[in-house]
């Protein structure tokens, strides 16, 4: 059989291949070549053939068929197979296939170094964990060995080893007795590498190597002083590969501990000052010593320094350099803020580089530095950074403004213009959940409402594209359409917007392919929400039935429920069309909030229910003990309330007729013997209930046995925010049904209606109906109330109206 | 460092060392996307870029990319240099080394890699001490063939 083709001459030959097929015919055909020579257990030419095996493999062909052959080149005499043997293992083995017997020939069946090392750089690179296990004993005995070639590979393989069996780490310990007084510096950096392994990985070993600090200022002291040594040398430097990793280990071992950072202070200004920075190879030093310098717990003369280099690298024309030091400022940003700040306006500078990691390391680290004194110089930058820079910073650009200017915002008017500024430049890059929180701040800027929605209202003539931008918008839109109708802005000059126009433009977004199905529902219900605040009732009917035909659904759900709205419940839209109240901060909040002040409430409710309804019957009691004399009909009345609380005075008067019937009732005489004047003082002290806000109940309406009383609390988390709670109480036989409270508040006031708990107040006063009502009184100004009550009583249909005025003070200021 | 990437301008691998354990199927799909990201680079652009959860230094010499994925402990500048020591390896052995000489001895730039880095980190910083022990190496190759007889040391592969 003929020689097996050389491998130059493959390697010439496939090169020759002019399309991907004809190379894969060559490839093909050597493969076959090379097995059927596998298959005859050629010996000599093994070596030729695993070696085209791995070029080929390296070409993307598949070369499995080889392993075994590989194995069987290291186990052979000859060098040159052993060296292309461990080669094809490291390529085509991996840590799957159990080849440890292979590796232990290396160890007994030849002495040379170069085997040896051979096999230390195989298990080193590739070794699975059963390997390592096996073969860590001869890997720590070869690290006590006096041959430094091998010393250090030993050293870099017991990495590995440790890596794959965390648990081996105990046996390496001894053999790292004396590593560090090694003069050879192969032995003396793979020595440091185990070490930093070893630190890093136990808490115990980094305790017991900090007393190896002292050496290593002193290994490190040597390197920058000696002087040229050509086998070292780089660019002037002497071993920076050494000195990196020593300074990487010294921080690791000086990090929290005083006494090493204090050990190492010296020698880190020293190389901070000392070393050479024209070159790259001086500034990975610096660089490392920096990290190490903000890392332990150095004095803040060395802090700044440290600092201040990386301000130097900023201004370095090596863009690598500048990566670099943005990375480092990122990192040390929130424990040296106001150093860092010094810095900001080169790091601003960065913006404008060309580099994609640069740009978006100075975005961050912009973020980072904004602050109450430079947010308006900051955010003009990063609002020019977000017009120029590419999509994948916008998102991440326009969410960091929005924080930014949340925190920082000087004024409301510029926190509505920044934000309107990032909705028309980046409006589509903006992320999802902006889009409520945007809503729920300009909700909150009261006086800034028409201003706003003038501004968006503009911008939206010019562009609907941006889909949240216009979900904003057109909310605005829908809930202050009526001011921007009437003209009415005081921050710049009120633009004349009829009402049709107003509703062109919301039309619009509804008919456009660029508006999302999101939009659109935000349009309609936009312009749905304008029937009750512009008087072009007629056209929204219009639009509103339009879509009641939609194909998609949830448009069309939404438009068949408001056109029932206009239909059948006509009489709710108002209320239910309100504008909107203050929301709280975050939706977390509102909840629990409101399920506090209902939890506080029910039971605080209960308690001056009591005595305000007992008082009743307590007055009439009074006068009929005035009518009827005598102490003995007390006990009557105290249990007259219980059964018939509230009743007409004729109904005591059967009682009277029939004193062992009342004899018997459990109602709690006490508080009834008590005289009606003390029981008042209950329900205006604040015993039971308000203790926080020490406001009086008060009785709202009471008419046709409808009685309605408001208990006060004052909200947590907005002092303008007062939270009343209707009780509605039936003392009718009848109970009523169907009960709706409504209540509105003058203009300068914000009403937020909760559910109630019923709508039907049952007979006889047995259980209040509540209902939570939320006040915003920005202006502390009287309040007023005008409250309309509609329910079924015995069948028909009651409504009536009434004024509250009597609120007790507190309640409003 | 996990592994070392060369490839050429037109995106062939022309050397791949790994140090981490990874199916082929793996290493091949980590090899075509890093190859196609470093390659869109513009050269205005610096030598580090954030892929996956790695660092990648790269640097091109002549028609070859250097390409290294680093940890976020390890430091780039330094990784740099370590490329560039790797260059002047190659240099010294094949006197001016061009891309056709790894190409036609991919075995020996194996070698010499496996001389200066082990387990991702540099086991000698002295180039004098890497290129003595390759030399060595390959004399003992040849003595053995002398010693042995068969085929000459050029011969074998």
């Amino acid at each position: 059989m003929p020689a097996p083709i050389r491998l130059r001459e493959l390697i010439r030959t496939i090169r020759t291949a002019r399309t991907q097929a004809e190379e894969r015919e060559m490839i093909q055909k050597e493969s076959a070549a090379i097995r059927s020579s596998f298959r005859e257990e050629d010996n000599t030419y093994r070596c030729r053939n695993v070696a085209k095996l791995l070029y080929m493999h390296m070409l993307g062909y598949p070369a499995h068929f080889g392993q075994l052959e590989c194995l069987k080149l290291i186990a052979s005499q000859k060098f040159t197979d052993k060296r292309i043997g461990y080669l094809g293992a490291m390529l085509l083995l991996d840590e799957r296939q159990d080849s440890t017997l292979v590796f232990l020939s290396g160890w007994f069946f030849n002495n040379t170094q170069y085997v040896q090392g051979l096999a230390l750089c195989t298990l080193g690179c590739m070794g699975s964990s059963e390997m390592c296990r096996d073969l860590a004993g001869e890997v720590e005995k070869l690290l006590k060995t006096s041959n430094s070639y091998l010393r250090k590979k030993a050293a870099l393989c017991a990495v590995h080893v440790i890596r794959k069996v965390p648990e081996l780490m105990e046996m390496f310990l001894p053999a790292t007795k004396n590593l560090l007084s090694e003069k050879n510096h192969g032995v003396l950096h793979t020595s440091v590498v185990l070490l930093t392994e070893m630190c890093e990985r136990s808490p115990d070993m980094l305790s017991h190597f900090r007393k190896l600090v002292p050496q290593l200022v002193r290994i490190l002291k040597n390197l920058i002083m000696s002087g040229y040594s050509p086998e070292h040398d780089v660019s002037g430097i002497s071993d920076p590969f050494l000195q990196v990793r020593i300074l990487r280990l010294l921080r690791i071992l000086g990090k929290g501990d005083d006494d090493s950072s204090e050990a190492m202070n010296d020698i880190l200004a020293q190389v901070a000052t000392n070393t050479e920075t024209s070159k790259n190879v001086g500034n990975a030093i610096l660089y490392e010593t920096v990290l190490t310098i903000m890392d332990i717990k150095s004095e803040s003369g060395l802090r700044v320094l440290a600092i201040n280099i990386l301000g130097r690298f900023l201004l370095n024309n090596d863009k690598n350099i500048r990566y670099v030091a943005l990375t480092s400022l990122l990192k040390t940003v929130q424990t040296d803020h106001n150093a860092v700040q010094r810095h900001r306006s080169t790091i601003v500078d960065c913006l404008k580089d060309l580099d994609v990691s640069i740009k978006r390391r100075a975005m961050e680290l912009s973020f980072a530095l904004v602050n109450g004194n430079n947010i308006r110089g900051m955010m003009k930058e990063l609002l020019y950074f977000l017009d120029s820079c590419d999509p994948e910073f916008k998102a991440d650009c326009a969410s960091g403004i929005f924080l930014a200017a949340e925190k920082y915002a000087p004024s409301k008017r510029w926190h509505i213009d920044t934000i309107m500024r990032v909705l028309t430049t980046a409006g589509s890059y903006v992320r999802d959940d902006c889009v409520p929180n945007l809503i729920q701040l300009i909700t909150n800027s009261v006086e800034m409402h028409a201003y706003t929605v003038q501004r968006l209202y503009k911008a939206l003539l010019d562009d609907i594209s941006q889909q949240p931008f216009v979900q904003v918008s057109s909310w605005c839109i829908g809930e202050y359409g009526d001011l921007l109708v009437s003209g009415q802005c005081e921050e710049e000059d009120p633009i004349q917007v009829t009402e049709d126009e107003v509703l062109d433009v919301l039309e619009g977004l509804l008919a456009s392919n660029l508006s999302s199905p999101v939009t659109r529902g935000y349009a309609l219900t936009a312009v749905m929400k304008l029937s009750t605040r512009l008087s072009s009732v007629n056209r929204i009917k219009k639009v509103v039935s339009i879509y009641g035909s939609s194909i998609d659904v949830e448009l069309q759900q939404r438009a068949v429920e408001y056109n029932a709205l206009f239909k059948k419940y006509d009489h709710m839209r108002c209320a239910l069309l309100e504008r909107m109240p203050i929301m709280e901060k975050a939706a977390a909040n509102g909840p629990t909030e409101t399920v506090q002040t209902n939890g506080e409430a029910e039971p605080a409710g209960l308690e001056p229910k009591h005595p305000p309804t007992i008082i009743q019957p307590a007055n009439q009691a009074n006068d009929l003990l005035d009518l009827l004399g005598g102490n003995d009909v007390v006990p009557v009345i105290s249990t007259a309330p219980a059964m018939k609380p509230a009743s007409a005075g004729g109904e005591l008067l059967d009682l009277l007729g029939g004193l062992s019937l009342s004899a018997p009732t459990p109602a709690p005489p006490i508080p009834m013997s008590q005289p009606p004047f003390l029981l008042d003082g209950l329900s205006s002290q604040p015993l039971f209930n308000d203790i926080a806000t020490g406001i009086p109940p008060m009785t709202a309406y009471n008419k046709n046995g409808l009685k309605i009383d408001f208990t006060f609390e004052r909200s947590n988390t907005n002092p303008n925010i007062a939270i009343i709670t209707i009780h509605a109480a039936n003392s009718t036989e009848a109970e009523m049904t169907n009960f709706v409270f409504q209540a509105a508040v003058p203009k300068t006031f914000q009403l937020q209606l909760l559910s109630p708990s019923s709508s039907i107040i049952p007979a006889l006063n047995q259980g209040p109906v509540t209902q939570v009502i939320k006040v915003l009184n920005p202006q502390k100004q009287q309040l007023r109330m005008r409250i309309k009550l509609t329910y079924n009583h015995k069948g028909s249909p009651v409504q009536d109206l009434a004024e509250v005025n009597n609120f007790p003070p507190q309640s409003w200021q | 460092m996990q592994f070392m990437l060369l490839f050429s301008r037109q995106g062939k691998l022309r050397l791949q060392k790994w140090y981490v354990p990874l199916s082929d199927k793996e290493k091949k799909k980590i090899t075509r996307e890093l190859v196609q990201t470093v390659l869109a680079r513009k050269p205005k652009m610096c030598s580090f870029l954030e892929w996956r959860d790695l660092k990648i230094v790269y640097k091109r010499y002549a028609s070859l990319y250097f390409c290294c994925a680093i940890e976020d402990q390890d430091n780039e500048l330094i990784t740099l240099e370590i490329i560039h020591r790797y260059v002047e390896l190659l240099d010294k052995y094949f006197g001016s080394v061009c891309e056709l000489d790894i190409i036609f001895n991919f075995e020996k730039a194996y070698f010499i890699l496996d001389e200066f880095l082990l387990g991702g980190e540099a086991q000698e910083t002295s180039k004098k001490n890497v290129l003595k022990a390759i030399e060595q190496a390959d004399l003992l190759q040849e003595n053995q063939s002398e010693d042995w007889g068969g085929l000459a040391a050029e011969e074998v592969l």
